[in-house]
């Protein structure tokens, strides 16, 4: 028996037509990491929910162990040992980190949950594994890098023999992918089975075995990590050799036109998420901030935008503050933003692409007239934006939700930036968006900059960080802590030890963020 | 068209046809001529002219209850009040008919504009309610409902019962209040005409006009809106005011297109009529007029067996709850969409 597991042929069509996975073939040996790569909406996640029991396949056979299987749900495949760590955590937050892993399975002592019992159990587990956590800390307390760990102690508390983690780095800091890699080489040692699914190359060379590549829903093919260099595995998940590198001409900053000064703000949870924020965006000027997730970033552009209301300090758009605008003031002004999580926030599932990349400014002369709509000059609208941004659909009529991620981001991207915005903020412009897109997205911006808008870049994608701004702040537990006037020399692992709190520029350094 | 939209209209069609086949289900277990009942039921609605004009009289009212749920609907509010609307529309349009004295055309038109603005008037409080403070729709309009039940027939009991009639009805209409009959031979009134003309109007609201624009956002995606820079207190508000207006005028025009005085006793049920309407419609207003027309086809022909053999109209509730059923149930035939699905993509 060659391969732990096989997966033969396999084809997943969904209710929307939309054919994620064709005749694709994976396998896996015993005790190996196998990356799994490929841009996304290459299929990755659709052919790991079907591995999991999440969906089932339209086509083709599952054999594990040399018994072909059939799962109906994600329990079926946690019982045959196949466990998953999901890029969006499943966490219970109020929970300790043992009540937690124990969940569904809960050490019994009567009718109550034998919680001492329980806490020995996740101690063992972790030293056996050599996954460190506090049992008894409340989860809502912890850094992203533990609750991953708790994720993988819960896989391996039920058992799983393979484990499938999707994109686990995604959230964390330089330092903290190199302390999950040792982890990952030493559950290796003990004869687990990793997939890992990722789309940051040098990592995938590093850690692991073997690689598959995906490509629009197919497999490409499987290869040994050794036999291929960086570029060769570029190639093969792009189809092609593209170069992504950004022009970046000096910056030419002009007046203010974000200004933060002495942003607090405390969340319901009673903590205070961000602790006297000031910085000033000028036009013509890229604004980074990085930071690992949940630092403050969200909270701050929530503040900005008026999803949340701002209390303590003030934030100026344009000259004016938002304490005496609503959204719809913000909006009347040239005003971008590119909002985090484009699903919830960013468009209407259901309606057309059309309807959707007018939503910021349906109701100025351009588009209305008298109270109508002017379809015309939509469609033609959404047309010109489809050719702009390559925005692979059926025509302006398609709705926005049967696209693939990449191409829903395009749509929100053509709708903020195609009316010349004077503000953009940027907030994970191209989270889970494949290298194509990504470089699309990342030239308008560069664009708009170059036309004097003043772009604020929120990203927890260092690669991006750098790439695009051209002063960069780091946030960490709600304050800036470290100030960059330009970032030449700068890399990702200097930036990891501000992002991790490890440490911090003075005062001084930190007020020059202001810009004044 | 897309397969999924075509799906839809399918499943629509099937659901309609499964509650005919239940009607026949029900006949032939109840009657003791089937075969001769069931043609009763499908066909005698359009042997004469006077039952083609019970189909049209009946769809009106059912028109006008399914363009206020379409409005709803689209704004994904699930607000059931309308029932309510008919009946107190009915009182305060009434009242206008029975006292003061005007020319024709001039007269119907003030009592539908008063039935109107009751209508509106009462969808304030649920509309403020769900806009400013969350509250349920659905829960502050089903309350709303026996309210106005309560308050209208204390006000037919006290202020406009003839107390010559020995049933609970108010005095008679003045002859100038009534809507014309347009059709000689059936009881089809103007009513009718204003009701196609509303599906229009509220079809071009819906989908052409920046109103119906933000109504649709709103009803898609809240926080995209609110994100867009729509005010969605503001789109609610407005949402529950066009519902008020047109159920109010369904209300009052039921009243003096049909009937010489007011006539209810409880809550006429075309508010829950005009849920089901609007789902089989997929809240299209043009296509809530053909529904309409379906479900009173249906009425019609049960009332037409009813008469004429053993079947109980009742059996015409049976029918409706099916459908809505059906339509309702995002499942039903699911998998067979899947399978017609995964067919095109290969």
């Amino acid at each position: 028996m060659e391969y732990i597991l096989e997966m033969k042929n396999i084809s997943k069509i969904y209710g929307n037509g939309i054919a994620a996975n064709r005749d694709v073939n994976f396998n896996l040996k015993k005790g190996e990491i196998h990356a799994l790569v490929g841009e996304n909406g290459a299929g990755k996640s659709t052919l790991m929910k079907i591995l999991f029991g999440m969906e089932p396949p339209s086509q083709g056979e599952i054999i594990l162990k040399g018994e072909p299987v059939r799962f109906s749900s994600s329990k079926d495949a946690i019982a045959h040992g196949i466990g998953m760590v999901h890029q969006h955590f499943m966490l219970v937050e109020s929970f300790t980190a043992a009540q937690n892993i124990i969940l569904g399975m809960e050490p019994k002592k009567g009718a109550f949950v034998n919680e001492a019992e329980a806490v020995r159990f996740i101690k063992d587990l972790s030293k056996k594994y050599n996954l460190e956590v506090d049992a008894e800390a409340v989860t809502r307390t912890l850094p992203v890098g533990v609750k991953q760990k708790i994720e993988i102690l819960k896989a391996l508390a039920r058992g799983a023999e393979i484990l499938i983690l999707d994109e686990p780095t995604a959230v964390l800091a330089p330092q903290e992918t190199d302390i999950l890699f040792e982890e990952l080489i030493h559950l290796k040692e003990q004869g687990h089975t990793i997939v890992f699914i990722s789309h940051k190359i040098p990592e995938i060379k590093k850690i692991s075995d073997r690689i598959t590549v995906m490509r629009s829903s197919r497999t490409v093919g499987c290869y040994e990590t050794k036999d291929v260099s960086e570029k060769e595995i570029s190639n093969l998940i792009m189809g092609c050799e593209m170069d992504t590198s950004i022009e970046k001409s000096s910056p030419k900053p002009g007046d203010i036109k974000i200004r933060v000064s002495g942003v607090s703000y405390t969340d319901k949870n009673k903590v205070k998420v961000l602790k006297d924020v000031s910085f000033g965006v000028r036009s013509g000027m890229i604004f980074g901030i990085a930071g690992v997730q949940g630092n403050g970033q969200v909270e701050l552009v929530d503040l900005m935008t008026k999803r949340r209301s701002l209390r303590e300090g003030d934030i100026l758009l344009g000259g004016k503050s938002v304490k005496d605008m609503s959204v719809r003031d913000i909006r009347k002004m040239q005003f971008g933003y590119i909002p985090e999580d484009r699903i919830e926030q960013g468009m209407a599932a259901h309606e057309s692409i059309g309807e959707n990349i007018i939503s910021n400014r349906y109701d100025t002369k351009e588009f209305c007239k008298n109270g109508l709509l002017d379809y015309k000059e939509i469609k033609k609208f959404a047309e010109e934006n489809i050719r702009e941004y390559e925005i692979r659909c059926s025509g302006s009529d398609q709705n926005v939700g049967m696209l693939s991620g990449g191409n829903m981001q395009k749509v929100v991207v053509g709708r903020e930036c195609s009316h010349e915005p004077e503000i953009l903020i940027a907030e994970q412009p191209t989270r889970g968006v494949d290298i194509g897109a990504a470089y699309i997205i990342h030239k308008k911006i560069m664009e708009l900059r170059d036309e004097g808008c003043a772009v604020l870049l929120v990203s927890a994608d260092l690669n991006e960080a750098l790439k695009l701004s051209d002063v960069l702040a780091v946030m960490y537990d709600g304050e800036i802590v470290a100030y960059f006037d330009n970032t030449e020399g700068l890399n990702e692992e200097k930036l990891g030890l501000y992002m991790l709190g490890l440490d911090r520029h003075d005062k001084e350094t930190v007020r020059r963020a202001e810009n004044e | 068209m897309s397969r999924e939209r075509s799906f839809t209209i399918i499943r629509t069609a099937v659901s309609m046809a499964v509650a005919v086949l239940v009607a026949f289900l029900i006949i032939v277990l109840v009657s003791d001529q089937p075969l001769e009942s069931i043609k009763i039921f499908l066909l005698r609605p359009f042997s004469t002219k006077r039952y083609i004009g019970n189909i049209v009289e009946t769809a009106v009212p059912l028109i006008f209850s399914g363009l206020a749920m379409a409005i709803m609907f689209k704004a994904n509010l699930f607000n059931l009040g309308a029932e309510g609307i008919y009946f107190i529309a009915g009182i305060t349009g009434s009242m206008v008919a029975i006292w003061p004295k005007l020319p024709p055309v001039v007269f119907p038109f003030l009592c539908i504009l008063v039935g109107a603005a009751t209508g509106m008037a009462v969808m304030v409080i649920p509309g403020v309610l769900k806009a400013k403070y969350g509250a349920s729709e659905l829960v502050t309009s089903l309350m709303m409902n026996n309210i106005l039940l309560g308050v209208g027939l204390y006000i037919l009991n006290n202020v406009m019962r003839d107390p010559d009639v020995a049933s609970l009805v108010s005095y008679k209409y003045r002859t100038n209040s009534l809507l014309a009959n347009i059709v000689p031979g059936t009881r089809i009134h103007v009513g009718f005409i204003i009701a196609i003309v509303f599906a229009v109007l509220v079809y071009i609201f819906l989908f052409k006009s920046k109103w119906g624009y933000e109504i649709r956002m709103v009803g898609d995606n809240g926080t995209f809106a609110s994100y867009s820079g729509i005010n969605v207190a503001k789109v609610i508000l407005t949402v529950h005011l066009a519902a008020g207006a047109i159920a109010g005028m369904g209300g009052i025009i039921e009243c003096i297109g049909m009937h010489k005085r007011f006539e209810w006793s409880a809550l006429p049920g075309y508010g829950f009529d005009g849920a089901m309407i609007a789902m089989l419609a997929g809240n299209n207003p043009i296509g809530v007029i053909g529904a309409a027309f379906f479900v009173s086809w249906l009425r019609v022909g049960a009332d037409l067996v009813n008469r004429s053999s053993d079947i109980p109209t009742e059996m015409i509730s049976i029918l409706q709850s099916i459908i809505i059923l059906l339509i309702s149930a995002e499942r039903f035939l699911h998998k067979y969409k899947q399978s017609w699905i995964e067919k095109e993509v290969k």
